[in-house]
């Protein structure tokens, strides 16, 4: 019995930030009733994305953890695999879809796997601004030349961002952050 | 059929896992769910987030500030816009071509797309979860910065 108060107490816990949240959005939309329905659609319509995105995610990560041997993924992405690394990084993230907040759960999985920090920040960055679908939608609303420029400054900059924070981030933090998704290996879980 | 890949990705290689290996898919599907139970509650702290600014910022007010003659102040803005929103792309992009047709600025436009894209203010919840507050609050720094200088070079590249 008492465990299962502990337990309900520390779910609550957890969970503090969103219901804090969720108040905060109701109140708001007793204040300002003329955005109520607004809010509310929002809030389906990102909900749906979210679960249309998210839930699958997580599976096919299950399954690369389970499946995919740490030895393999350090030779294609960790810091000995030269050129190869960088461009896994780049064709991962370009092929991806949805929003940015589904890469962040794929690059813990590829650290704990082993790649390297400059490959998962690449990665990231090419899952932010260079996917193929989205690149080609985009070439139908803003023309090619705009499209096929912020393209060729995307590349650039998603190398130089990563190169950056590489340099920026001091290595005891990166160390930690390794340790952080070694350490959880029964599940992608996070404290905070 | 674009939205469901993931979850046709997902049963297709769960399928095959199957097949292999019973065991290792359980697993698999077991540490999957908790993995996502994990981080949930960001998760939902990011959807209310996102519901609460789409709401005051919709298209129309976005289009307001990206006018042509708002010179750099109108760009900082557009940085502003594109960082704070989570739009997803299939609804930007044809808004941000809506709005250069009806006169707003390449230079505008462009920080704005490139802003949206890559920096996530109401997402910093989820990534420092996962990346720790410093790096999380670097890589949306510089790519703030970067969008602005991304800008300069595709209004420049289009303005040829």
């Amino acid at each position: 019995m008492g465990g299962v108060a502990v337990k309900l107490k520390e779910t609550l816990k957890r969970y503090r930030a969103p219901i804090v949240a969720l108040a905060g959005l109701v109140l708001f939309m007793i204040a300002v009733p003329s955005l109520a329905h607004k809010t509310a659609s929002s809030l389906v319509g990102q909900t749906k994305t979210m679960l249309l995105v998210v839930p699958p995610i997580f599976l096919i990560l299950g399954l690369l953890d389970v499946w995919v041997p740490r030895e393999t993924m350090m030779r294609f992405m960790g810091p000995g695999s030269g050129l190869k690394g960088p461009l896994i990084a780049f064709a991962l993230g370009s092929a991806a879809a949805g929003p940015l907040y589904g890469a962040f759960p794929i690059a813990a999985v590829l650290m704990r796997k082993g790649a390297s920090f400059a490959n998962i920040l690449i990665f990231i960055g090419a899952w932010s601004t260079t996917k193929v679908p989205m690149f080609l939608f985009e070439t139908q609303c803003l023309g090619y030349r705009f499209s096929l420029a912020r393209l060729a400054i995307d590349l650039v900059g998603i190398v130089a961002i990563a190169f950056a924070l590489k340099l920026s981030v001091p290595k005891k933090e990166v160390e930690r952050l390794y340790a952080e998704a070694a350490s959880e290996s029964n599940g992608i879980q996070r404290k905070k | 059929m674009d939205a469901l890949v993931f979850y046709i990705v997902a049963i297709a290689l769960f399928a095959i896992s199957f097949a292999k290996d019973r065991k290792k898919t359980r697993q698999a599907f077991l540490k999957g769910l908790k993995a996502l139970e994990g981080i949930l509650p960001q998760f939902v702290t990011v959807l209310i987030l996102i519901a609460a600014t789409l709401a005051l910022l919709n298209a129309n007010a976005i289009g307001r500030f990206l006018g042509a003659d708002t010179g750099p102040v109108g760009v900082a803005i557009a940085a502003a816009l594109g960082a704070i929103t989570l739009i997803p792309g299939f609804v930007a992009f044809p808004l941000a071509g809506e709005l250069l047709r009806h006169g707003a600025g390449v230079l505008q436009i462009a920080t704005f797309v490139s802003s949206l894209m890559m920096v996530g203010v109401v997402t910093l919840p989820m990534e420092i979860a996962y990346f720790g507050k410093r790096t999380a609050i670097l890589r949306n720094a510089f790519a703030f910065a970067f969008s602005i200088l991304a800008a300069f070079f595709v209004a420049w590249a289009v303005s040829l």
